[in-house]
């Protein structure tokens, strides 16, 4: 592995960034830094453009106006960009998404084979150490489908980080989790957070968002309405809207 | 087991006529004497009509000489040769037919596929105008047009496309120098296998290593030459053991060389384009089953769009594909037998057509036909299912 070398700007910017579905203007002149080290939750009702955002960072939208900048590598129609830019962005999905043909270990090291042309023993030697990582490494030789969905949303996270990522983007990674498996994801994105791993969370866990955050991002209908530190964000918001939504969502 | 125990001492007794296991094994066994019987009416029924007409039954006239020719056969056959040999032409004709057919409809049928989901407008247009222009023309007038309207108007043979003098193209097909084999060309052959072999054991290694130590091999190109090399090294080293027959021109037709018959031509082509516009769409259809959630995981991680769709949205798709593509190629391989209209010499236009004219025979003549077109259904069906086997998901 060749990790690029650093560049000493913020990991993430986004620069008046705005995207249209057709007619539709679905995220409006969006601003963010993203420190490197930071860690971002996002949050915002239904439909408010959460997804979208975090889905432009490493190009699954296009975004059509303002700039994005990740590790100091602006973000253009050029495939040799975005794939450098997703080499070094990780992402983990609501709906898990692991590769249901392969095997756990098959999954993880997937990418190191083809993308980082990395030899088979030695990704399979990383594999383990991030299956461990998330403490299941005794699931290696399984299928996704024999795994329950906490597990498998473990899996995903070390599948991300088989890359070896600066960057982690979270997709609502507990929604679609019972809870007694949310605690275990949690758990391990704690660990992530406390390693330093720069990450940018969507999640409606406010009790993560309060312990891990640097900062927690607001959105309402394509803005970020609010963007501040926890304590700030929960006991003194300053926009109606976001009271009006912490009052909903912690009852 | 107390509470099982009970249950089924206290259960009512089940009249016979309600269950479900006797009904279904009572109806089973009157369907079976259901066709036996008709099976056997209809046996002696053609027996009797036979008998009355003084043919005799029974296999013995497949060693009798066939007496008519065959324009195109890979084995050696003329007028001479028995009615046996007639049907191993015609069959492997058929086979011929079939496997290119369904190695070329395959291959055109994944490629217009996948084109028919391309984001490029235009690309995705012609797949979609392929796909509706080709399947919803009947198959037989496909035939005709390659045969009739395109290769019809080439040229006689007089007035021949020539090539280097040696390849000739007219409206009795394509000719090409024949190689003649003198002593030690079965060396040359031999190399030949080698190197064929020795390629694809060099795709196997070279993916193999590559997974393993993270290191490309030109597998393609070294194989090439390999595949060119050696044979020509053995010609080389044996002091070029062959010479070439040329075909040539004597009174209105050529003599000599090896022909591509255009009858042979216009099948492949119709069968195995008509075909590839059914497989395009069951390849789209496998290809949108797959959760879009998996490009998007397999792009996120790096993997290039040609590589998602090779390591991880294909292996998926098969699935999908696997069991409807099956019938297309059983559908390629009796489609095979239209081809008694522009008089391809394969099995049902020669054995089926002239043999059973010729002889009679058509109870033997039919069975085997028949047996012949169910076993190798049977071995395309058997493979395919196994292959779909390999692919099955593994579930809790
Ligand atoms: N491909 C698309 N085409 C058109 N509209 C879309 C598309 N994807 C999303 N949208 C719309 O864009 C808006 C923002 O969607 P997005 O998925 O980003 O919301 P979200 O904040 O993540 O919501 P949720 O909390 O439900 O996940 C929604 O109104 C949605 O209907
Ligand atoms: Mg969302």
């Amino acid at each position: 592995m060749t990790p690029a070398t650093p560049s000493t700007g913020p990991a993430i910017q986004i620069i008046g960034m705005h995207k249209w579905y057709g007619d539709f203007h679905v995220l409006k002149d969006i601003n963010l830094t993203v420190e490197k080290g930071e860690r971002i939750v996002v949050c915002g009702p239904s439909g408010s453009g959460k997804s979208t955002m975090i889905r432009c960072i490493n190009r699954l939208e296009e975004h059509q106006r303002g700039q994005i900048v990740v590790d100091g590598i602006e973000l253009t129609s050029d495939l040799k960009r975005i794939d450098g830019i997703r080499r070094e962005v990780g992402m983990v999905f609501q709906q898990f998404n692991l590769f249901p043909h392969l095997t756990v270990l098959e999954n993880l090291c997937l990418a190191p084979i083809w993308v980082r042309h990395m030899p088979r023993p030695e990704a399979e030697a990383l594999a383990m150490s991030y299956l461990e990582r998330v403490r299941i490494p005794e699931q290696a030789r399984k299928y996704p489908g024999q795994l329950s969905g906490g597990q498998q949303q473990r899996v995903a996270i070390a599948r991300a980080l088989c890359m070896n990522p600066r960057i982690m983007l979270f997709d609502e990674p507990t929604s679609a989790l019972d809870p007694e498996m949310i605690k275990e994801v949690l758990d391990v994105m704690v660990s992530l957070a406390e390693d330093g791993m720069t990450m940018l969370c969507v999640t409606h866990e406010m009790g993560f968002a309060r312990t891990v955050a640097n900062r927690v991002v607001f959105m309402d209908q394509g803005e970020i309405v609010e963007a501040a530190a926890p304590e700030q964000f929960f006991n003194a918001p300053s926009s109606e809207r976001t009271r009006q939504f912490l009052s909903q969502i912690l009852h | 087991m107390a509470v099982e125990a009970k249950a089924t001492s206290s259960a009512p007794r089940t009249p016979v006529w309600r269950d479900p296991a006797i009904r279904s094994l009572a109806i089973q066994a009157l369907l079976l004497v259901v066709v036996l019987g008709a099976g056997w009416w209809l046996l002696d029924n053609t027996r009797q009509n036979l008998n009355r007409q003084g043919i005799a039954s029974g296999f013995g006239f497949l060693d009798h000489t066939a007496g008519f020719a065959i324009v195109m056969h890979l084995i050696p056959y003329s007028e001479a040769s028995s009615y046996g040999m007639a049907l191993g032409v015609a069959l492997i004709n058929t086979l011929l037919v079939t496997s290119l057919g369904i190695f070329l409809a395959t291959v055109i049928g994944f490629f217009v596929g996948v084109a028919r989901l391309s984001s490029n407008w235009l690309v995705a247009r012609l797949a979609a105008f392929y796909v509706e222009a080709l399947r919803n023309v009947p198959l037989l007038l496909q035939i005709f047009f390659w045969y009739f309207a395109v290769l019809r108007a080439l040229p006689p043979p007089r007035e021949s496309v020539t090539l280097f003098g040696a390849f000739f193209l007219n409206l009795r097909g394509l000719y090409v120098p024949a190689p003649v084999a003198a002593s030690g060309f079965g060396l040359v052959l031999l190399a030949g296998g080698v190197a064929l072999v020795a390629a694809l054991g060099l795709g196997l290694w070279a993916r193999r290593r590559r997974v393993a130590t993270g290191q490309d091999f030109p597998a393609a190109a070294v194989s090439l030459g390999l595949l060119i090399g050696l044979p020509l090294l053995v010609a080389a080293a044996t002091g070029f053991p062959m010479s070439w027959e040329l075909p040539a021109l004597k009174g209105f037709n050529f003599q000599g060389g090896l022909v591509l018959i255009p009858e042979f031509v216009a099948m492949v082509l119709a069968i195995s384009l008509y075909a590839a516009a059914y497989i395009a769409e069951i390849v789209r259809s496998g290809i949108l089953a797959v959760n879009r959630g998996q490009t998007e995981a397999s792009l996120a991680l790096g993997l290039s769009p040609a590589q998602t769709l090779r390591l991880v949205v294909v292996p998926q798709a098969l699935r999908v594909i696997v069991p409807p593509l099956t019938s297309q190629y059983l559908n390629i391989l009796k489609n095979s037998s239209l081809a008694a209209a522009i008089a391809y010499p394969e099995l049902v236009s020669v054995f089926a057509g002239t043999v059973l004219n010729q002889t009679g025979q058509a109870i033997e003549v039919m069975a085997i036909t028949m047996a012949i077109y169910l076993s190798v259904s049977l071995a395309i069906s058997a493979f395919m299912n196994w292959y779909n086997g390999r692919n099955a998901l593994r579930e809790r």
